[in-house]
């Protein structure tokens, strides 16, 4: 149950091994959360990150098996999910998502379809579902986590870039369908984050951990915020990103 | 039936759930056959009297007030609210022997809560002065006293209706002879010294409650305004009157922005008002209203605190732990949270044998603060440790942010009230947020 502070006392994370899902995770733990719900593919990780989150408090773990390739498997995933939960889910994060390498997947239709799959029709699935029962509880909170590469479109991500555009932009519709509901949902836009996601690429300005994302992730669940940048400066960042003339964006994002 | 978002007086963590208003107790016992809670005034700070996605029974309905018995005694619909009774009974020279600060509260709702007064350390909580009380659970209607399945009885005082729903109390009512209250008023520097007044001289009173600064640090922490009372007998009034309580003349109509009560503007209201208190005042006439609920002079003051609502915290330790207080209001002062003038007071013996019910002998301290301060959860999980420490308690009836652990620490006996609970309620349907948040009354929650 959330208290007067936004302290969630039980998660769900759809994409459980997500690093910074992991950070969230951990400092949730740290305050109020008991009982963490992971849904993820890998057993391996899953594991990995219940004993994590177990290590910084919590009580209960479980974990629930899916594949982000098979949306039509996604309702039944997120009422696995919440049953496992076995009280009222006070906080759900969506942290599906696939980075991928760009260069091999531009030209192949079944990897390009696969971007748009897990990184998009899956979670929008899921939301579906979560919407429904989240509703019947009359109270409840989803993040999902979006990306600044949504906002702007950069040409060494455009297939996850679109995707997440499509996630956020679909998202946005479902929080003013919350209205009124007891529900609320938060978009998490982070900007360039290091993890196992993002090994190897080149990083950028503002490039941020996953502590302080989620840091900002605690502070914007808190404060109720809509949508939540991390770093927060980025929202300024990209105010003036999205209105470059394209010849300019392109020579700064992709040189 | 539609839904209907709700929360508690502190407009933090709400949610929507379907109300019933039944007027009859086989309306009422019809409707227990899905997960449910009571809901009165809705003055609990936090989220006692509301769940999500259930439903949620509003005792307004339960709304007879029975003649006045020669002896004081009067039977009451659990929904009667405190400002209807007091409109009854001042005029005929009775008045409720326990009072909490507001008289927006309904009968089932001081007995759920097991509301004191500021003469808690002279005549205890509401629950020494109910002497009958009928409560609906899925187990069917009863009647209950302190002979009558008295631990059923007794569970009920402070259990945030999770044994049932109230449906109807007695209570003894106490005479008085006008509707003025001689008040004796001091203003202290700092916290020993107003403490020790109090433990010298609380007892010649029967109203004590001291406001206390928890802004102001260093010689002057814990600056004090110390007020208690008696009622007033008609030979120390010119023209005694017997007139009932007038509703409020103002109200706060909309919300005001969350940045509105800041630290500048606190410490300046806690300044005012220690500077508007007289240094000294002697058997100064008040009425009964001014005196024991100034709050409610403004209607939905609670919007003030703007969007993001606050919270009270309000814990008692025992006389023995004394220092506790003063640790606490360092505390406090130290992290810079802001804060309205705590309430101060002494306790006297408790209800034992209520699982839930809050006082304690010894001292009770309660602060509101508003949601905003990114140091405030951290800063009130360290007052729990401290309070827990000193085997002491926070009061359920204000709670929006306790934790499981830290309720079962407080509340010894929770165990034996999740038997009872099991025996009236054996499929767990009377819950609410707060006893799921706190995981009360059963494993389920």
């Amino acid at each position: 149950m959330d208290n007067a502070f936004g302290q969630p006392q039980n998660v769900v994370v759809l994409g459980g091994s997500s690093d910074i899902a992991r950070a969230i995770v951990r400092k949730l733990c740290a305050a109020r959360v008991t009982t963490v719900v992971l849904a993820g593919r890998s057993p391996g990780l899953l594991e990995e990150a219940a004993a994590e989150a177990r290590d910084y408090g919590a009580t209960r773990t479980e974990t629930v098996l899916f594949d982000a390739e098979e949306p039509s498997h996604a309702g039944r995933v997120v009422a696995e999910a919440l049953a496992k939960v076995g009280e009222p889910v006070d906080l759900v994060i969506v942290a599906v998502g696939l980075l991928g390498n760009q260069r091999e997947m531009e030209d192949d239709p079944v990897a390009a379809a696969r971007m748009v799959t897990v990184n998009m029709t899956w979670p929008v699935a899921a939301l579906a579902e979560l919407r429904a029962r989240l509703i019947a509880q009359g109270r409840g909170r989803i993040l999902v986590i979006s990306s600044v590469a949504s906002i702007r479109i950069r040409r060494s991500q455009y297939l996850y870039g679109a995707a997440k555009a499509g996630l956020d932009r679909h998202c946005q519709g479902l929080a003013d369908s919350l209205a009124g509901t007891g529900v609320t949902l938060q978009l998490l836009r982070p900007g360039f984050v290091r993890s196992k996601m993002t090994e190897g690429e080149p990083e950028v300005p503002f490039t941020t951990g996953v502590n302080e994302v989620a840091d900002n992730a605690l502070a914007g669940l808190e404060r109720a915020e809509r949508v939540i940048w991390s770093p927060p400066i980025l929202r300024y960042v990209f105010f003036v990103l999205r209105h470059l003339p394209a010849p300019i964006w392109r020579r700064v994002m992709d040189r | 039936m539609s839904r209907v978002r709700l929360s508690g007086w502190g407009r933090t963590a709400p949610s929507l759930a379907r109300v019933l208003r039944p007027s009859s107790e086989d309306e009422l016992l019809e409707a227990m056959s899905e997960p449910l809670i009571a809901r009165g005034l809705g003055r609990s700070y936090g989220d006692a009297a509301q769940l999500g996605g259930g439903l949620v029974i509003d005792n307004a309905g339960f709304d007879t007030i029975g003649p006045i018995g020669e002896d004081g005694l009067v039977e009451l619909g659990a929904g009667v609210s405190l400002e209807d009774l007091l409109a009854v009974a001042i005029p005929q020279g009775w008045f409720i022997p326990v009072t909490p600060g507001t008289r927006q509260v309904s009968v089932g709702g001081m007995i759920g809560a097991d509301v004191h007064g500021k003469n808690h350390h002279r005549d205890g909580s509401i629950a020494r002065h109910v002497t009958q009380m009928r409560l609906i659970s899925p187990q069917g209607p009863m009647s209950l006293s302190a002979s009558q399945d008295p631990e059923l009885f007794f569970a009920t005082m402070g259990a945030m209706g999770l044994t049932g729903v109230i449906s109807a109390a007695s209570i003894q009512m106490v005479p008085i002879e006008t509707d003025q209250v001689l008040v004796d008023t001091e203003r202290f520097e700092d916290l020993d010294a107003v403490m020790s007044e109090m433990e010298r001289s609380d007892e010649a009173y029967h109203y004590s409650v001291a406001w206390v600064d928890c802004m102001t640090s260093g010689a002057h922490m814990g600056r004090a305004i110390l007020t208690r009372g008696e009622h007033a007998p008609a030979s120390a009034l010119e023209a005694p009157t017997r007139r009932g309580p007038r509703p409020a003349r103002l109200r706060v109509a909309f919300d005001a922005p969350s940045g509105l009560l800041n630290p500048l503007s606190i410490r300046a209201f806690n300044e005012l008002w220690f500077r508007a208190a007289p240094r000294r005042a002697r058997e100064e006439p008040q009425d009964l209203a001014s005196f024991f609920h100034p709050l409610d002079g403004v209607r939905d003051w609670n919007r003030l605190y703007g969007r993001r609502g606050f919270v009270q915290y309000q814990f008692c330790v025992p006389t023995a732990s004394a220092p506790t207080i003063r640790r606490a209001i360092e505390m406090l002062s130290a992290s810079r949270v802001p804060s309205f003038l705590a309430v101060l007071k002494r306790f006297g013996p408790g209800t034992p044998q209520a699982p839930l019910s809050f006082p304690q002998p010894g001292w009770t301290l309660a602060l509101d603060l508003p949601v905003g301060p990114e140091r405030l959860p951290g800063v009130l999980d360290a007052l729990d440790r401290l309070v827990i420490e000193a085997g002491g308690r926070v009061y359920l009836a204000k709670d929006a942010r306790l934790s499981p652990a830290s309720v079962a620490a407080m509340y010894p006996d929770l165990e034996q009230f999740a038997r009872v609970k099991e025996r009236v309620d054996p499929h767990g349907l009377l819950r609410s947020d707060l006893s799921q948040r706190l995981r009360l009354g059963s494993a389920h929650g």
